[in-house]
């Protein structure tokens, strides 16, 4: 890849039917960039993990995915809560997540876990009141 | 088995078919979406009673050969449409998630 690929999308907080929209964009893209299905399937689920976590526990805020050469990178910016104790959060099965969300099938504490699992690099950077920046990388 | 060649066995129907072709290699089933996609392989069916508007994203990105609605759950129209246009396989099934699996294996 002579420069690298740049893709920003703006993940709506208030949407839930459209949740996962951008997600399901970059799928397309890396598709069309004749990607193999296997670095498309855990780029696709890292990041709608990360996308639906900023839905659900921050109100919306930014994606940003980078493909170069041996590596797709993704930054998800958001100016929610903050996330007081990481441990904690990347452990499976915790969830704040609220009854109505959890209706829909969320809340089973096993976003983060999987964000972690299907990258080869993973980092938190969170502020309590602040925000969230979470970086991932998947190596191809 | 293709996706297509299960919808006409008997206990199951066709919501939503734009793939028919595809070939369904294992099974999952699940209704926790975070476990689904941690979980489900590329190419399983995923069995599941949810049947709001975030599956057809799930099935999408976990890259599953179809969605089947176990216990004779209903999905809105809006829904249904959704899965076409995402190229997303979704089947009705009557029975529950466990017989659904073992009539799957037993016809292979
Ligand atoms: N962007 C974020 N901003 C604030 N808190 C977050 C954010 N992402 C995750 N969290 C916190 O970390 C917890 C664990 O997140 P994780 O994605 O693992 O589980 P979940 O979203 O609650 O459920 P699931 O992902 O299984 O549907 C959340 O319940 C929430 O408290
Ligand atoms: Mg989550």
């Amino acid at each position: 890849m002579a420069e690298a690929l740049t893709f920003h999308y703006d993940v709506d907080g208030e949407n839930f039917t459209s949740a996962g929209q951008a997600s399901v964009q970059v799928k397309k893209n890396l598709r069309q960039l004749g990607f193999d299905p296997e670095t498309i399937r855990r780029v696709s689920i890292a990041m709608y993990e990360g996308e639906i976590n900023m839905v659900i526990h921050a109100g919306g805020g930014t994606a940003d995915v980078t493909v170069d050469d041996g590596c797709i990178e993704i930054i998800l910016t958001d100016t929610g809560p903050g996330i007081a104790n990481i441990e904690q959060a990347m452990q499976e099965g915790f969830s704040t997540a609220p009854d109505n969300i959890r209706t829909l099938g969320f809340g089973a504490g096993m976003g983060l876990p999987n964000m972690k699992r299907y990258t080869d690099y993973m980092h938190i950077d969170s502020v309590v009141g602040e925000g969230t920046t979470i970086t991932m990388k998947v190596n191809y | 088995m293709k996706v297509s060649e299960l919808a006409s066995i008997e206990g199951f129907g066709t919501i939503a078919l734009p793939d028919g072709e595809r070939e369904i290699s294992g099974v999952y089933i699940g209704d926790l979406l975070s476990w689904v996609m941690g979980r489900a392989k590329a190419d399983d069916a995923w069995i599941t009673i949810m049947s709001n508007i975030n599956i057809v994203a799930v099935a999408s990105l976990a890259d599953v050969a179809c969605i089947i609605l176990a216990e004779g759950v209903q999905l809105d129209a809006a829904v249904t449409e959704t899965a076409r246009s995402k190229g997303v396989n979704i089947l009705s099934c009557s029975m529950p998630a466990y017989e659904a699996a073992k009539t799957f294996f037993e016809k292979l």
